[in-house]
């Protein structure tokens, strides 16, 4: 393993040679090497070859191991840059590893994988960095689930890129969007952003020009949200040359920093050979409620859609014109629904809803009130179902709250037979954390959680108390009406990870009061359990 | 690559010889109400399995009238049984027992309820009472082992002076000399024909180590039937040195007696850990330097590395657990224990036995153990290896170096010289931790240096605690 000298070496492999083809066929060799080692040598009985050779080669041997020297010095490579964020506390830092994986009491697996993501996600939100021990697993984590790779290549900061730079396996970490230190953009700085890929304008420009697709991604979103105009730039270089389902994901990456300077770029792709970049320009083109493209649409929205005295007289559209096209309106309706109905959704979808208001001078809520009829008339065809499904489609693109509000309407009462126009669970994405709890509260207080999936799923978590108190009554009135709880497996799953620490007791007095050996006592049982490990775990990482 | 003399033989230092508990007939130490660390609890767990179902006990739910006082700790699980579960913990002991039926050794009952005292919970009452299937349990515990020590010296006395011990001995002398002597014609036999014959006369191998199991020569049996698994470059090597012991043994009254202990050894005489501790004892501040578990079908053994603050002794202390069942010692890493340790004769003596404690194990002093170059470790290794051929590393605590990764693999370095780390010696995710603890900086690690290169078990960074990287 370690140097030995030449002279010692040659004779070592005389040896060597004559044990490998046997004293039979090969004489020993002459006493060699420095005088000491000869001398040894020369003292051995050489009547029995066989035996003086094991004689020769132990001296040998023992006289290597004892006189081995160290290697050479190699390079010191450059070491990972200084993380000068604070190391997580000593009590998470011991629950990382048993998330990972590691050595260390924990209790059933399922709850482990619901639990890590949380655990990161505070964790860098408190701004900490991991212990540089527990990088490794949390690097192999990552690469098995792609879904945690923001939030751990985020935490696993310098350190983790002067790793990935020296194991091939962690590759992920120089293409992972998202990643980037801070959590809010705006404070990403030209000074850091240059050290890592993709940050600095020629290793940028080199990615761009021979990365891999999701690197290339990675560093224009990166880029796209320090300095948009510079990342409309890079994507106009190269614009022309790029393959359609390239251009179409390059294209998704221009939401962020969305403006009017882009407007120009996404007329021309209206243009685009790909129907699907064509689709995808004008959806973000509408989302720019001062854009031509949205004046367009308004034009043709008042064409369709004329307020009389107490009325909405609608017109839907005859025929996709080419104009009508080249705004991305597909001159068929995909599901098969009637044409004329089709294109009246899709203009109004994409027109800006102040439209409507400045029209007006009506509310939303009063705006949808309005019965909206063809031609006015009190016994043309009853519109307002389209109408009011193409509006809460543009109150989602275009993040308009009041609208948002409106279309879903008071939270539901017991027996309110009124259910929101479109997706409601998009619509409340629309709104506050705070009124998107209470909005779903009551609508799981009233309609129980057969239908709640999608909007406990568009709710911030850890729960609001009210709504873990809603939900916590709902699974209890399932339990009691002899339903199954896998029935509400979907619902179960997202409580273990959202449900308020402070249901905690709530939870664990259905626990005690179910019959025992149940379905349900296990259910609540193991809920009460994981909502303790969360809220210890939480607790741990509170700086 | 591993030292024989670690591994118990056939004949060799199985668990059934028990380092003699010298600790439960000392007065009670100050100091030993003291709560024991979370590390120093899972250390204690015999498996995963027992860690993760304990893990589920460390919560106040399922426990009435747990306590702690006295030296003991105790409680009542409640399981899904109806009379609850009772375990209860010997802190000086350690020592446990449960009323649960479980096999594992400490139980979850056990662990769960160490977990959930180190962790400071009020469940577990301060200064308590001990009931009294507690006391009774302590007592008869304490009883049982005043008779044994008694036992125990009985037979000292009447042992030394044993004509047929003296007798089965001499056998047992005579038939691993001719062992040996036959294993020489065997290693000469294979060099006449030539190794590169070896891989077809490998089986050949497995046969000569039962002959040597025969010849009550555990240690040589050990080496011949890793002959039949040795790669062809180090074939010689391993060949020669085999050779060497055995020759040894053919003479090895005439060898001064450290190296004729050496050799004793390392053909598969075993000395008894009490015989070891009726000899001479260094007492010294021991800091645990690194400790680490390997475990097969049958056996786990856990080493345990010491360094005296005092007389600067490096020292190995080994301790088997049978699957289910930890090993009987367990020092945390990082801490300092003033004990008296008997040493394993032979001409470089590593391996001890445990004896008197002084107290329980306290911090070490903040930051790294003092320690030495890369160069200073390899010329440690060779003066070992010239009192002891067969010594395959020494223990060296590495000062300051950074690891490195380039084409032949790792190397440690401090800029001056560095040494390779030995293949093998850490699974693949352990060497990427080192290289995350150290970022290309300095680390201090102590580990054990040979022939084959630098094995780690502990890192220190500059600020840090000791870090264990094996497991």
């Amino acid at each position: 393993m370690t140097a030995p000298t030449t002279t010692a070496h040659d004779s070592w492999s005389e040896l060597q040679t004559t044990a490998l083809l046997g004293t039979d066929r090969r004489p020993l060799p002459a006493p060699a090497g420095p005088p000491a080692l000869a001398a040894a040598a020369g003292a051995v009985d050489r009547a029995d070859p066989a035996t003086a050779l094991l004689d020769l080669a132990a001296l040998a041997t023992v006289r290597r191991r004892a006189g081995a020297l160290p290697l050479p010095a190699p390079a010191l490579p450059a070491p990972a840059e200084d993380d000068p964020r604070p190391e997580v506390p000593e009590a998470a830092a011991r629950r990382l590893g048993f998330l990972l994986g590691g050595r260390g009491p924990d209790t059933s697996l399922a709850n482990l994988t619901e639990l890590l993501p949380q655990w990161l996600a505070a964790a860098r939100a408190h701004g900490y960095r991991p212990p540089p021990v527990h990088l490794p697993a949390l690097l192999d984590t990552a690469r098995a689930r792609s879904e945690l790779r923001p939030d751990v290549v985020a935490l696993a900061g310098p350190l983790g890129r002067w790793l990935a730079e020296r194991n091939p396996d962690w590759r992920f970490v120089g293409r992972t969007a998202g990643a980037a230190l801070p959590v809010d953009p705006t404070e990403v700085t030209a000074e850091h952003t240059s050290e890592h890929a993709g940050g600095g304008t020629a290793a940028g420009e080199q990615i761009w020009q021979e990365g891999l697709f999701a690197e290339r991604v990675t560093h224009l979103t990166r880029l796209r949200r320090r300095d948009p105009a510079a990342g409309l730039d890079l994507l106009r270089s190269t614009w022309a040359t790029e393959r359609a389902e390239d251009r179409l994901l390059f294209l998704d990456a221009l939401q962020d920093g969305l403006s009017g300077a882009d407007e120009e770029f996404l007329e021309a792709a209206l243009g685009d050979r790909s129907k699907n970049v064509r689709a995808t320009a004008a959806e973000l083109l509408s989302t720019l409620p001062g854009s031509a493209l949205a004046a367009r649409m308004a034009e043709r929205a008042r064409a369709c859609v004329r307020p009389l005295d107490g009325v909405l007289a609608v017109d839907p559209p005859t025929e996709c014109d080419t104009a009508m096209q080249r705004d991305g309106i597909p001159p068929k309706s995909p599901t098969g629904r009637g044409q004329r109905s089709w294109w009246l959704g899709e203009i109004v979808a994409a027109a800006p809803l102040s439209l409507w208001t400045d029209a007006t001078g009506l509310t939303p809520g009063q705006l949808l009130a309005l019965p909206a009829r063809e031609g006015g008339e009190a016994d043309g065809t009853d519109w307002s179902a389209e109408l009011r499904e193409a509006w809460a489609r543009a109150a989602v693109r275009q993040r308009d709250e009041s609208w948002a509000r409106a279309l879903l309407g008071p939270a539901p009462r017991t027996g309110g037979a009124d259910r929101s126009a479109g997706a409601p669970a998009k619509l409340l994405a629309v709104l506050p954390a705070a009124e998107r709890a209470t909005w779903t509260a009551a609508f799981v207080r009233t309609h129980g959680l057969g239908d709640a999936f999608q909007l406990l799923g568009a709710c911030a978590t850890p729960w609001t108390p009210p709504l873990s108190t809603a939900v916590v009554a709902a699974l209890e009135r399932a339990a009691g009406s002899g339903a199954y709880p896998w029935s509400h497996s979907g619902v179960l799953g997202m409580t273990e990870r959202a449900l308020a620490p402070a249901a905690a007791p709530a939870v664990e007095a259905l626990a005690a009061d179910a019959a025992p050996e149940t379905a349900w006592s296990d259910t609540f049982t193991r809920l009460a359990e994981t909502l303790r490990l969360r809220a210890a775990m939480l607790a741990e990482l509170v700086p | 690559m591993h030292e024989p003399t670690d591994k118990p033989g056939p004949y060799g230092d199985r668990p059934s010889v028990r380092p003699a508990r010298m600790s439960v007939a000392r007065p009670s130490v100050v100091g030993m109400e003291e709560r024991w660390s979370n590390e120093h609890v899972l250390s204690l767990a015999p498996d995963q399995a027992s860690l993760k179902a304990a893990g589920k006990l460390s919560a106040p739910a399922p426990w009435t009238g747990a306590g702690w006082g006295g030296g003991a700790l105790w409680g009542e699980c409640r399981g899904s049984g109806r009379t609850p579960y009772r375990p209860c913990v010997d802190l000086s002991g350690p020592a446990y027992q449960c009323t649960c039926p479980s096999r594992k050794f400490p139980c979850k009952h056990v662990l769960g309820l160490l977990l959930l005292w180190s962790a400071g919970s009020a469940a577990v009452a301060a200064d308590a009472e001990q009931p009294d299937w507690v006391d009774a349990w302590l007592t008869k515990r304490r009883q049982g082992a005043e008779q044994r020590a008694v036992r125990q010296q009985e037979r000292r006395e009447a042992g030394t002076d044993d004509a047929a011990a003296r007798r089965r001995a001499g056998q047992r002398a005579l038939r691993v000399a001719a062992g040996a002597q036959e294993l020489r014609l065997r290693l000469a036999d294979g060099v006449r024909h030539g190794l590169a014959d070896h891989a077809a006369a490998s089986g050949g191998w497995e046969e000569v180590a039962a002959r040597m199991v025969d010849a009550q020569a555990p240690g040589l049996a050990a080496r011949a039937r890793e002959l039949a698994h040795a790669p062809q470059e180090g074939l010689l090597e391993e060949y020669a040195l085999l050779h060497l012991l055995a020759g040894a043994y053919g003479r090895v009254d005439e060898l001064p007696a450290p190296l004729a202990a050496t050799v004793r050894t390392r053909v598969g005489f075993s000395t008894g850990a009490e015989e070891v501790l009726a000899g001479p004892t260094v007492r010294d501040r021991w800091h645990v330097l690194g400790s680490r578990d390997t475990a097969d079908e049958r056996l786990t053994t856990r080493r345990i590395w010491l360094r005296g603050a005092k007389t600067g002794r490096p020292a190995l202390l080994l301790s088997f657990g049978s699957p289910g069942r930890a090993p009987e010692v367990a020092l945390p890493t990082g801490r300092v224990l003033e004990a008296e340790l008997a040493f394993h004769p032979g001409a470089r003596p590593l391996r001890a036995v445990l004896g008197t404690r002084y107290g329980e194990p306290e911090a070490a002093p903040a930051g790294p153990p003092a320690g030495v170059r890369p160069a200073e470790a390899v010329a440690g290794y060779g003066e070992a290896v010239a009192d002891d051929p067969w010594l395959d590393a020494w223990p060296a605590v590495l000062a300051e170096v950074v690891p490195v990764l380039g084409p032949e693999g790792w190397q440690l370095t401090d800029g001056h010289s560095a040494v390779p780390l030995r293949r093998g010696a850490l699974p693949e995710q352990a060497l990427w931790r080192l290289a995350a603890l150290s970022a290309g900086h300095p680390v201090t690690l102590f580990g054990e240096y040979g022939h084959a290169g630098f094995a780690p078990v502990t890192a220190w960074t500059a600020d840090g605690p000791a870090i264990g990287l094996g497991q």
